[in-house]
């Protein structure tokens, strides 16, 4: 109980507090980067237990033979390429600074195996997931953008407006209009709806927010919400 | 367990945050002392940021009007809060989960536990865990942290033994995936397709990944949760899931499901803390607006600026 409840929570009220008051006081603004780093530390030693995890998964899922265990497989390969040519620094150049050591230069360059990966594999893969966030885009807002009541065609005449004002195609369509009716240009039109009406929602979304998140910090600062250590339960 | 709890509840906390703050003084005034002695001036610089005391003048009154009510609740004067009706669908959600025979998935966002809201979403996981271990439905949380991964195994495990149902923890079904973002999104959304969750809940830290997940759900045809603090995620989980807490509502989340009078206060602190801003923007938008009708009035210019210095501007 000690050790994995109480501790825990103590280390989290001691730095919590350590990194408020170091945002008010001069001479304590190193405290909050010292409690960062450590945390950077903690985390990057952390990163061996998810190595295990990935490792376990992966293999339990494969002898299983569950569903999609061929992708299972690819993962561990992959994870075992990456960290033999990453750690074993394969086919790094020496550096200019220290010649005589083989393995001195930096292995993030393109003309290293791992740069390689890197630059060859892990970029072309990213920028796949990446590119498909368009077509979901467009399934989403085809759905969001039906009008079925009020609300909605209010929303889908919005969008209307700042989809056309953003593109040439709403200069081309209200460009005709004289300059004393300038405002009602769709260009005009779409600045002025995200300046105001988004500008005033999005702010009052973002005060809730700060003061919500200023709640929580406080609930768990005060050991009133211990329900992430597991401990939430009274 | 009981008296670890007690000696929580009781003002030791307070006071370590007070000796705390004593001791970060001392501390600071003497390092700041030892700078002015070597550089040869006199500490006529404050130590304080003046910048951020109006920030620090925010932080204190929530602060007192948290402990005010937490007080009244613990006096049993508990607040009335509103009804959530994403935080109502959990229960429904995890209950369709069990009836369909399928699991319930769980993403607390992608960043690492030094992001409140990832300690939020950690903190939603072990309310929904409890729920599952009652109702005998699965929980699956692939995480891209290993700290999370570990938080997020301490906080099932601790609701599945209140629950009763200690049998219910499994581990291995809490599991990391990678750091990076695209491959996480890659992995969750094979996984979506593969074994088609009856419940998916988002709740944590997102970005360009949301709507990539949230659409996943929606073409398997799960319910889905969501509830997230980054306001530019918000518009694409209110428009592919069927629930979504805005903002505050994800951090109150917490505190709504567990009902305890301590944490509801927090909530009510939270509320007066909003009207106070309302307050200010009201009272700063007529004076701003008289200040423009009557250009004569310098005073409304100056009680202008300081109402903008009180909200940190």
């Amino acid at each position: 109980m000690v050790l994995t409840r109480l501790i825990p929570l103590w280390i989290a009220i001691v730095s919590g507090v350590a990194i408020l008051v170091s945002a008010f006081i001069r001479p304590m603004e190193s405290w909050g980067e010292n409690f960062t780093d450590t945390f950077n530390v903690i985390a990057a030693i952390a990163s061996v237990l998810g190595a295990g995890s990935l490792l376990k998964a992966n293999l339990a899922k494969v002898s299983r033979r569950d569903a999609g265990w061929g992708f299972a497989l690819v993962v561990l390969g992959t994870f075992l390429i990456t960290l033999v040519v990453g750690l074993g620094k394969i086919g790094v150049h020496p550096s200019h600074d220290f010649p005589q050591a083989d393995f001195g230069g930096k292995q993030e360059s393109a003309d290293t195996p791992f740069g390689w990966i890197y630059e060859f594999a892990m970029v072309p893969l990213t920028s796949t997931m990446f590119a498909l966030l368009a077509f979901y885009v467009a399934s989403a807002a085809f759905r969001a953008f039906r009008a079925k009541n009020l609300e909605a065609s209010l929303l889908l005449g919005t969008a209307f407006v700042i989809l056309l004002g953003r593109t040439f195609a709403g200069v081309v369509l209200t460009g005709w209009l004289p300059d004393w009716a300038s405002g009602l240009r769709l260009e005009n039109l779409s600045v002025y709806v995200m300046q105001v009406f988004n500008t005033a929602g999005n702010r009052a979304i973002i005060i809730g927010i700060a003061l919500g998140v200023a709640a929580t910090s406080l609930r768990i600062l005060l050991g009133v919400d211990r329900s992430w250590l597991g401990g939430g339960e009274r | 367990m009981d008296r670890a709890h007690h000696r929580l509840r009781s003002p030791w906390p307070w006071a370590a945050i007070l000796v705390g703050c004593v001791i970060g003084w001392g501390q600071g005034q003497r390092a700041h002392a030892d700078a002015g002695v070597v550089a040869g001036t006199a500490a006529a610089e404050s130590i304080l940021n003046e910048h951020r005391l109006p920030l620090a003048a925010w932080i204190v009154g929530i602060g007192a009007a948290t402990t005010i009510f937490v007080w009244r609740a613990r006096r049993g004067r508990p607040p009335t809060i509103r009804r959530i009706a994403a935080l109502e669908a959990v229960d429904e959600a995890i209950g369709r989960a069990t009836e369909m025979g399928r699991p319930v998935l769980f993403i607390p966002g992608i960043q690492d536990m030094d992001n409140i809201q990832t300690v939020a979403g950690v903190t939603m996981l072990g309310r929904v865990a409890k729920t599952a271990a009652e109702y005998d439905a699965a929980v699956e949380a692939p995480v891209c942290r290993s700290l999370v991964m570990e938080a997020a195994r301490e906080a099932v495990q601790a609701s599945c033994l209140a629950a009763g149902r200690a049998d219910a923890y499994q581990p291995d079904r809490i599991h990391y995936v990678t750091d990076e973002q695209f491959g996480y999104v890659a992995y969750v959304g094979g996984k979506m397709m593969r074994e088609k969750p009856a419940a998916c809940f988002y709740m944590g830290c997102f970005f360009a990944e949301s709507l990539i997940f949230s659409e996943n759900g929606n073409s398997i045809g799960a319910i889905q949760i969501a509830g997230t603090a980054e306001s530019s995620q918000l518009p694409f989980f209110v428009a592919a899931c069927d629930y979504t807490l805005i903002g505050e509502e994800f951090f109150a989340a917490s505190a709504y499901l567990s009902g305890e009078p301590d944490q509801l206060g927090t909530l009510q602190a939270q509320d007066s803390g909003k009207v106070a801003v309302m307050s200010f923007i009201v009272i700063g938008a007529v004076v701003a607006t008289a200040g423009v009708l009557m250009p004569s009035a310098a005073w409304l210019g100056e009680l202008g600026a300081l109402l903008r210095k009180a909200m940190g501007g």
